[in-house]
């Protein structure tokens, strides 16, 4: 009978199962090297405003139209999708209320998170990977000028302002999208939709989901960085950073989103 | 040039350095001395492009010493590491030209980082000045996207000479330019070390700049040196390996 297992393949098993491992607490702690490295620039002297500025007005022109499309669509098939069950209660009248908290709690800052990891994440690997590969950051390097000052504290900084602005965008958007969806069928006023839309909001609906916003954007700027700043020799890897960056930043995004759910829920 | 009580401006004592499994330098040693022009020649993937990287702290070597005007490179010294790098201008392969800014923004980049702080005319006349010395006063306001190849390399000389060091690294400053432009380039080295009283590590494997820059030559062969001399030495050499180079 042919033997599947045998000792020595488990044991080379193992051993192969303690060299990811191993390859796993380097990353670790690469990463966390990393942060460090960002953490100690951001509050050193000379801060590069300028480019700082920079890359709000790129992140922001990059992702606004994107935003405003999707917002509408999300506001639109949001209050489309609710209304049949809220009209069988009877309860039709809660509906922009309804809308608008799940729109300002969630629906607003993931979306938004989940699309700028996708254009800004990727365009972040992609930039400093394409700088790492044809040598551009060895030359910032040798000539003295810090890289990470340069090009990754303006971009995590960025991302970790633009973020929450481009959610709470994304939130009046949203809210318009879902007048229009509600008078698709009905007749309602904006002033009225939004007067309804806001009575039902909470203080503590909008502060925790502008927290969250913040981490995402810290999370997006840091991954796209990170991945892009390490990316390897040759050009295959530039696209390698991208794709990377994009894939670790929307689940960081999603699992952030979950910790920052448990913690509002003990609020 | 090297002569009996020529100054040593980097010594280089025994540096090895691998790549995983791949053992790239074997236990170089060598010295760049006051006011010559050193080429490294070898074959693709003999170090040599690393040795000049170890140099300026890019990569850090496994073993050996390294010093730069008597200042051991190490990245435990993040002072002694900026007072290296200042000593050093490098030129890299793809000249390294940050493709986001102008060509003024790219010279005025490394000066606007300096602890010498210039005032906006300082930094135009020397941005122009770099320019001029490399024959390309009309691209300030083009983007590196609109250079060609030998006009990218002439940028990054001006770049890399605007701060101006000492000693100049030269990572394959002829690989990819055409026989004109690579004459220019090489006429350029022997420009600036004239001027500026620089003195230069050139690698190469283009054996026509090498004849006309070389005042040096160390020759790398599977992450050692495997001759050192000067260009009629080298030619003369009967050596099977030399002459496959040098014919």
């Amino acid at each position: 009978m042919k033997k599947i297992y045998s000792f020595k393949s488990s044991k080379s098993r193992l051993s192969n199962f303690r060299e990811k491992f191993n390859e796993f607490l380097i990353k670790i702690a690469d990463v966390v090297a990393f942060l460090q490295i960002i953490f100690k620039n951001t509050f050193s002297k000379n801060f590069e405003g300028q480019e700082f500025l920079k890359q709000c007005y790129v992140i922001g022109n990059k992702s606004a139209g994107l935003i405003s499309i999707t917002g509408i669509i999300i506001g639109l098939v949001l209050t489309i999708q609710s209304r049949p069950p809220l009209v069988d209660f009877g309860a039709v009248a809660m509906l922009p209320g309804m809308v608008a908290v799940s729109l300002i709690r969630e629906m607003g800052p993931v979306i938004t998170a989940l699309i700028c990891a996708g254009k800004i994440g990727s365009s972040m690997g992609a930039e400093l990977g394409s700088m790492r590969v044809t040598e551009q950051i060895d030359a910032m390097e040798v000539s003295n000028a810090n890289p990470i000052k340069y090009l990754v504290v303006p971009r995590v900084l960025a991302a970790t302002v633009m973020i929450p602005l481009l959610t709470l965008y994304a939130d009046v958007i949203g809210i318009f999208g879902s007048w229009l969806g509600v008078n698709i069928k009905d007749d309602v006023s904006l002033t009225l939709f939004i007067n309804q839309a806001f009575a039902s909001v909470e203080f503590i609906d909008i502060i925790p989901a502008v927290i969250k916003s913040f981490f995402f954007g810290g999370v997006i700027g840091i991954v796209g960085c990170y991945k892009g700043y390490n990316a390897e020799r040759g050009t295959e890897s530039v696209g390698v950073a991208a794709n990377s960056a994009v894939v670790t930043a929307s689940l960081l995004v999603i699992i952030v989103d979950l910790v920052a759910v448990q913690i509002t829920d003990l609020l | 040039m090297k002569t009996n009580n020529s100054k040593i401006l980097i010594d280089i004592q025994n540096v090895t350095k691998s790549f995983g499994e791949n053992e790239v330098l074997k236990g170089v040693t060598m010295q760049l001395y006051e006011n010559e022009n050193l080429v490294v020649l070898g074959k693709s993937g003999t170090g040599k492009s690393v040795l000049i990287k170890c140099i300026v702290n890019l990569l850090e070597q496994d073993s050996g010493l390294i010093k730069v005007i008597d200042l051991e490179v190490t990245k435990n010294d993040e002072e002694n590491l900026l007072a290296i790098r200042e000593k050093i201008g490098f030129l890299f392969q793809g000249a390294a030209l940050y493709d986001s800014m102008t060509v003024r923004e790219n010279l005025a980049f490394p000066l606007t980082r300096s602890k010498k702080k210039l005032n906006v005319e300082n930094l135009e006349a020397k941005i122009i000045e770099a320019l001029e010395n490399v024959s390309l006063p009309d691209a300030i306001d083009k983007m590196p996207s609109e250079l060609s190849g030998g006009m990218k390399k002439r940028i990054g000389l001006a770049r890399t000479l605007i701060t101006n060091p000492k000693i100049l690294l030269y990572d394959e400053p002829t690989t990819g330019l055409d026989p004109i432009t690579s004459d220019e380039i090489s006429d350029l080295i022997n420009f600036t070390k004239k001027k500026y009283k620089t003195s230069s590590i050139i690698i190469t494997h283009d054996i026509k700049c090498v004849k006309s820059v070389a005042d040096r030559i160390i020759m790398l062969k599977e992450g050692t040196v495997y001759k050192e001399g000067t260009l009629q030495e080298f030619e003369n050499d009967q050596d099977a390996y030399i002459k496959s180079f040098f014919n």
